[in-house]
This record gives structure tokens, sequence and C-alpha cells, in this order.
């Protein structure tokens, strides 16, 4: 065959596609509380649990559509369960080891998963109270990344039958 | 998820309150072509098409790596014409980003002079009208392209009485 010009051994395929993403009304209003600084979770109207970030559509729980019960929590939390990363990973941003914990926001009946520093990992603990550090308030936009983290608040720990019901 | 490349901040708000914000899911694959595939595309970058041939006469273009009735390997290799005829086709009224033109085409089955099997691709004309089975159709080089089938631009209709 014609050796003109160099073999062809490989070839680029990419593939995509261009979504227009809505976010729909109910997590816009999560969306809309961040661009403010506030938590903004939805309340069940039958069995009266927040769900913090809210889901579009109905309670997992009881089936009832979530409607339009806003409901503000945190911003403070308690540590329900946490993880110590002490693997380094492609892609990694933080040096390890750090903490990953599953925090619930006073007021939530759901844990929401965030990072959390100033603390040593060592010291972490179940029923441990933490609070949000938040970006300079100009680098803020409609996304959970307006909390870089959560530290330990120093208020006591909280007991473990206080939210045995939301792990 | 939003777009902080674009001038704004990246998300509109809708009349209902709704965030919306484009969102691209997208994956920068590439891949080994094999010898078959890649002596094809090393011959198609120098302005040549070659097929694959068994033992039964048939000449494959794209190129098989094996007869789909027999099994049989094949590694006999013969270069066919750069024109051909129309086999079958179907308009594209709404291209897409990644397709070969911009505004409505044909997608082609080509057979190549001396070849026994079709080819797909694009057929560069602007209205149903101008495309039909059996037309004469030859490659349109591209000048620069990226290793691969778009090193054939397109296919142009041959006109009748032209200089081919």
């Amino acid at each position: 065959m014609s050796n003109e010009a160099e073999d062809v051994l490989r070839i680029r395929t990419p593939i995509g596609v261009d979504y227009a993403w809505s976010a729909g009304r109910r997590s816009s209003a999560y969306l809309n509380g961040l661009l403010e600084g506030r938590l903004i979770g939805k309340r069940c109207p039958s069995c009266t649990r927040v769900y913090f970030p809210p889901r579009n559509g109905n309670c997992p729980m009881c089936g009832v559509l979530l409607v339009d019960d806003d409901v503000e929590v945190g911003p403070n939390g308690t540590v329900t369960t946490f993880c110590v990363v002490n693997v380094p990973f492609l892609g990694q941003k933080i040096t390890p080891p750090y903490v990953a914990a599953t925090i619930l926001l006073d007021g939530a009946d759901i844990g929401m998963q965030h990072l959390l520093q100033e603390v040593d990992a060592a010291d972490v603990r179940m029923g441990m109270r933490v609070e949000p550090v938040w970006a300079p308030r100009e680098d803020w936009g409609p996304t959970m990344e307006n909390i870089t983290h959560f530290r330990p608040s120093g208020e006591p720990d909280v007991d473990f039958t206080d939210y045995a019901g939301q792990l | 998820m939003t777009d902080e490349t674009a001038d704004g901040p990246g998300y509109a708000i809708a009349e209902d309150g709704s965030f919306t914000a484009p969102l691209t899911l997208a994956y920068p694959y590439a891949r080994t072509v094999g010898p078959t595939y890649g002596t094809f595309l090393t011959g198609l970058a120098a302005g040549k098409v070659h097929a694959t041939v068994s033992a039964d006469g048939t000449v494959f273009v794209p190129p098989a790596e094996f007869h789909a009735s027999t099994g049989e390997a094949l590694t006999q290799w013969v270069e066919v014409a750069s024109e051909g005829e129309v086999v079958s086709w179907s308009w594209e009224s709404a291209p897409g980003n990644a397709q070969p033109f911009d505004r409505p085409f044909a997608w082609v089955l080509v057979c190549l002079d001396g070849a026994g099997t079709s080819m797909l691709h694009a057929l560069d004309v602007t209205d149903p009208s101008e495309v039909r089975t059996g037309m004469r159709v030859r490659v349109r080089w591209a000048a620069d392209a990226e290793p691969g089938i778009g090193a054939i631009t397109c296919f142009e209709p041959v006109t009748t009485g032209g200089a081919s």
C-alpha cells in the first residue's frame, strides 16, 4: 500500500451531547437559596420529613408529592457518619488524609455529604457538631461549592439516640 | 455543571423561577484501528481507496477483516476508484453538531467502481430533488483532515458531460 503518508494507527472518536438542563421548580428553590447563602430544603406535607437537598418529585418514604413547602435548615449540623480518605487517586484536589462526612443539618431529616476540615482526622467522631465555612460572597453561585467545607463548631456532641432515626 | 466560560453567570432563571444551564456530556475517546482499517485510512490520507478482496472475488469497501459468509481472513488488497454510484440514500433535514454539513444534505450508500459493497457517507446536495438512486458521485478529498474517514469530506455529484 501507499507509504506517502504516515501509517494511520489511531483515530480520535470523540462523542458528546449538549443538554439544556432545567433544575425544576423545587431544586431551583434550593439553588436560589444558595445564591443568598441560605440552605433551603423541602418538607413532606404528609410525614413532615425535611429533605436537603430537596427532591424534585415525591417523598421516598410516603410517596406524597413534595410541594412548595420550603424549610430553611442549618447552617450548623451533626456528623452522623464519616470516611477518612487515605488513598491518593487521579484528580484528587485535597491532600490525604481528609474526612468526607455525612452531615445532618439542623432541621433536616437526611444527611448530606461534605468535606470536613480544620480538624485532625483522628479527632472526628459521630455526633460531632460542625459549622459551614463559606467562600467569599463575591464568588457565590447557585452551587453547594459556596460552602468550601465544614469545621467543628465547638458545641457539645449530640447523643446517638438524637440522630439514630436519620442515619 | 454551569458554563463558567460564558460572559454571564453560566445559568439563567426562567419565568417560573427554574434554574436552567447548558450541560455538555462528552468523552474524548480515541482508539487504535488495527491493520485492516489502518491500511484503509492510510490510503485515504494519500487520496486512495483501498479494498480487501476475498477468494470468491468480492471486493469490500470499506474493507472487511473477514468474509461474512465463509469466515475467510481477508488479507489481499486492491485499489478501487474514487467515483461510483448511489445505491441508496436518506435525507438529513436536521443536522447535528458533529455532522459533515450544518445544513440539510443527503446520506448516501455509494458503491465505488470496482467495489462489491457500498459505503456510507454524506453527499453535498441541498435539496432532495438533487439526489437519486443510480446517480454518479465522486469523492471530494479533504485538504488537511486528521486521520480518519474525514479524509473524505463528502461525495459530490458527477455532472454528465463534465470533466471527469
